[in-house]
């Protein structure tokens, strides 16, 4: 799936990024409140679904070679926030629909868990 | 559909609250920040954590979720099993990510 | 051993908004030096993870980078509180995070855990009251 039909799928807005962006290939995601989990788990290429709007989720993402970052529940970063991502080149795109709903409705476009189930499966193991 | 439907059809391993898996759930919330949860999150839902504090027990009692669902193999701490089990909040551990089993479940959901 | 690169940067305690700054300053290094992006990520989350340790715990610290030949090896010193328990706190989930690191989404307890998954030797000792130190590396070819 390109990013683009997941803005479109999730009636989303691209905060951070160039139209370039909406022709990059996305097939995994991972949903997390906290960061720590997204760095134990998430895979580079990934979409990083959250309801964290601090500049330590770029950061994360720019760390792992996430794909985009997903802000849920129709929060907007701070100007700084959305600065860096730019800087650093993690598209960023922000839904209205909760966690929940954003995580359903890309797996039922076939979006996959970029970690399916726990087991030697964290950064490094696999 | 109830709680013993989503977790026959998902596998999923309930640790405590048995007797109250008639449960309809008629929801999901994923979250991990407590405060985000109570404010967001309605009576019914299905809550898809990494959270395992006994606190979580006390947010999902406050909220009348239908259970809470540890994601990756989280496992609760024994005071909120035990906390879970005097409260009846369902606790259930599965070995998926959150995305998945937030997936899964809308479309168990969303199906039915 | 002959190192091809070798810098070091400074950690501030306490500084949560540069938390990050260093890891991926390295992460651009290791990309400029044209290793693999697997062994870049790998070093790059061991070092953030050890950036956030020392901002989260410590009053300040540093990060060595050097490169050999090999392998990709970080050296990181903290003046801090040190760990009474290593062995507790590398256990995945276990945190002595406050409410403030909770709430961006760390202090889940995975850091150090994290961190040794990413290396391929790792190394840690601490001194209570004075501070912890770790060493992390990370082979460039083969697993």
């Amino acid at each position: 799936m390109k990013l683009g039909d997941v803005i479109e799928i999730l009636e989303a807005k691209l905060l951070a990024g160039n139209e370039r962006h909406r022709s990059l290939d996305v097939k995994t995601a991972f949903s997390a409140d906290l960061m720590s989990d997204v760095l134990a788990f998430a895979k580079a290429g990934s979409l990083i679904l959250t309801g964290l709007t601090t500049s330590q989720v770029v950061r994360t993402a720019s760390i792992l070679d996430a794909a985009a970052i997903i802000i849920v529940r129709g929060k907007i970063p701070a100007e700084e926030t959305l600065k860096l991502a730019e800087e650093l080149g993690i598209p960023l795109i922000s839904t209205r629909y909760i966690l929940f709903e954003t995580s359903g409705r890309l797996y039922a476009n076939g979006i996959v868990g970029c970690v399916e189930k726990i087991g030697g499966t964290a950064n490094g193991a696999s | 559909m109830t709680l013993a439907d989503i977790a026959k059809k998902l596998n999923l391993r309930v640790l405590c609250c048995t007797d109250r898996l008639d449960r309809v759930v008629s929801g999901g919330y994923v979250g991990d920040l407590l405060s985000d949860v109570i404010a967001n999150s309605r009576a019914g839902d299905i809550w898809i954590t990494r959270q395992s504090h006994r606190n979580i027990v006390a947010v999902a009692s406050l909220k009348e979720h239908a259970a809470v669902i540890l994601a990756l193999g989280k496992e609760p701490d024994d005071e909120t099993l035990e906390k879970a089990t005097d409260e009846g909040v369902p606790l259930i551990v599965t070995n998926l990510s959150g995305f998945e089993v937030a997936g899964r479940i809308y479309e168990l959901l969303t199906r039915s | 051993m002959n190192r091809s690169y070798e810098k070091t940067f400074s950690v501030e305690g306490g500084n949560f908004d540069n938390a990050g700054m260093a890891s991926i300053e390295i992460k651009k290094i290791l990309k400029d030096l044209q290793i693999s992006d697997d062994v870049v990520r790998k070093a790059a989350i061991a070092v953030y993870e050890s950036e956030l340790n020392i901002i989260s715990y410590a009053r300040n610290g540093h990060i060595t980078l050097y490169v050999t030949d090999d392998a990709v090896n970080v050296d990181v010193r903290d003046e801090g509180p040190g760990i009474e328990d290593i062995e507790l706190a590398m256990k995945p989930g276990y945190s002595t995070a406050t409410e403030q690191i909770r709430q961006m989404g760390f202090g889940a307890g995975m850091g150090l855990y994290n961190i040794k998954t990413c290396s391929d030797r790792f190394e840690i000792s601490s001194t209570v009251g004075e501070g912890t130190h770790l060493s992390i590396k990370i082979n460039r070819n083969g697993q």
